[in-house]
């Protein structure tokens, strides 16, 4: 096992990582942004819960590797090709969760903001996206460590950040970089998600309060 | 688009896409073998564990240990990473499947049994059944709906990582997804895909069939044992996917 190729390559290794965070936070927040208009149709209309659920359930079943398959004859091996692919599978996790939390707003809640005065739209988001909050950073935590594991399946269609450099190790049968570019990718997983606990903990500072 | 698709149906219409080592059939049969071999390992291992666990309520944290790593650890890297180790196909790509197929069935059994409504578990226990007789005749088939759930993730799952055991050098349908791109041939590429898409499609639904068969007549629909409208994700720890 050749050690040293880790602190010859470390620019290479920082400038994957890098790449991975940006496919990484693309997805998510592209996600993020569909999921939320998704889950405010809903909101208005129950009966689109249906059909939402059933063509996000359906992407979320087909395997990564089908899917880039499917997409690269027509947008080719291209950023847009592995972003569509990690998009399509934050969906469903988001819309779920978004959707849980909007249903958890207590009915009396609810009615005290109508008898206040508020507007359909200050309602939702000065009263039901707060109290929403904790169970959309739940969804964000489960599609944030999704799409950094996926991330590294579109190394086959040129992408990858710390997936690429796995499989170029993999190719030369270099061991050292398939060990750092898991390690890292790891690591990776665990300061995001504890970076998310955290966010969502200043976000929801009554949430806190309530428990002390 | 016309012309994919003439390329797609013209793989698909060849009769040396039928037979011999790289066939349909061939490349079918490993692909569901090897996906069926981790699913059938993984409930050997896992449901018993999780009944203990949840049963005694000792050991939760193990579980969940064991659900977060099989997280955090891409199927990807698993793979590569195995790889020095087990060899080329199947050798390595069965312990890295299982790895992934483990922790859903283990969190799906274990939260199954401890959300079995305790006051079921007592008045059992009152009517003078045993620890045993209560796992089995109360607790396993109430919590029957959760495991089948957690054994069609993982099932799904492994359908969809199998393809990449085809990285390390196996066999299955991702055989024609990794050759279709490095050979650009996009009839290979896209036909295995379907091929590979629709199995996942068909694994969910089935399992999906037998999830809602299992339901015991006491917990159906409208009783407090029901099935909820929406599967809140933090509910379902074993969502995330890595394939």
């Amino acid at each position: 096992m050749n050690w040293a190729w880790i602190p010859a390559n470390i620019g290479a290794l920082i400038e994957a990582t890098i790449d991975h965070i940006v496919l990484t936070a693309i997805a998510v927040g592209v996600g993020l942004a569909i999921a939320m208009v998704l889950s405010i149709v809903i909101h208005r209309d129950r009966r689109a819960y249906g059909p939402v659920t059933a063509v996000t359930g359906l992407l979320y079943t087909i395997p990564s590797l089908a899917l880039f398959a499917f997409l690269v004859p027509i947008t080719g091996l291209s950023l847009l090709t592995a972003e569509i692919g990690l998009v399509s599978y934050t969906l469903l996790i988001l819309v779920r969760n978004i959707v849980a939390g909007l249903d958890s707003v207590p009915a009396d809640v609810r009615e005290t903001a109508d008898g206040m005065g508020y507007t359909w739209g200050q309602r939702l988001w000065r009263v039901e996206l707060p109290i929403a909050l904790p169970l959309i950073v739940a969804g964000l935590r489960i599609a944030t460590i999704t799409t950094i594991g996926l991330v590294m399946v579109t190394a086959l269609i040129g992408e990858g950040g710390l997936g690429q450099v796995m499989l170029r190790g993999f190719n030369f049968r270099n061991w050292a970089a398939v060990y750092a570019g898991a390690a890292i990718t790891l690591a990776l997983g665990i300061v995001v998600d504890l970076l998310l606990v955290w966010i969502g903990r200043r976000a929801t500072p009554w949430a806190a309060a309530r428990t002390r | 688009m016309i012309e994919l698709l003439a390329e797609v149906v013209g793989w698909f219409d060849d009769p040396a896409s039928w037979v011999g080592p790289n066939g349909i059939p061939t490349r079918l049969l490993e692909h569901v073998l090897l996906s069926a071999a981790c699913v059938l390992t993984a409930l050997v291992v896992a449901v018993p564990v999780g009944l203990a666990i949840g049963h005694t309520g000792r050991g939760a944290l193990i579980a969940v240990t064991v659900a977060n790593i099989g997280r955090g650890l891409p199927s990807y890297a698993l793979l590569l990473m195995l790889f020095p180790f087990f060899g080329i196909g199947f050798s390595t790509a069965f312990p890295a499947l299982l790895l992934l197929t483990i922790p859903p069935i283990l969190t799906n059994t274990y939260v199954g049994v401890r959300d079995v409504d305790r006051d079921v578990v007592e008045a059992g226990r009152g009517m003078g059944m045993t620890e045993g007789g209560l796992l089995r005749r109360v607790e396993l088939p109430l919590a029957l709906p959760v495991i089948v759930a957690g054994v069609r993730t993982a099932a799904v799952q492994v359908v969809a990582t199998a393809t990449l055991a085809a990285l390390v050098g196996g066999g299955g349908l991702g055989r024609y997804i990794v050759d279709g791109f490095a050979l650009q041939d996009d009839g290979q590429l896209v036909g295995g895909a379907l091929l590979v898409a629709a199995l996942a499609v068909l694994t969910e639904w089935g399992i999906g069939v037998v999830e809602r068969r299992v339901v015991p007549p006491g917990a159906r629909a409208g009783t407090a044992g029901g099935r909820a409208p929406i599967e809140v994700a933090t509910a379902r720890p074993s969502l995330a996917r890595s394939g």
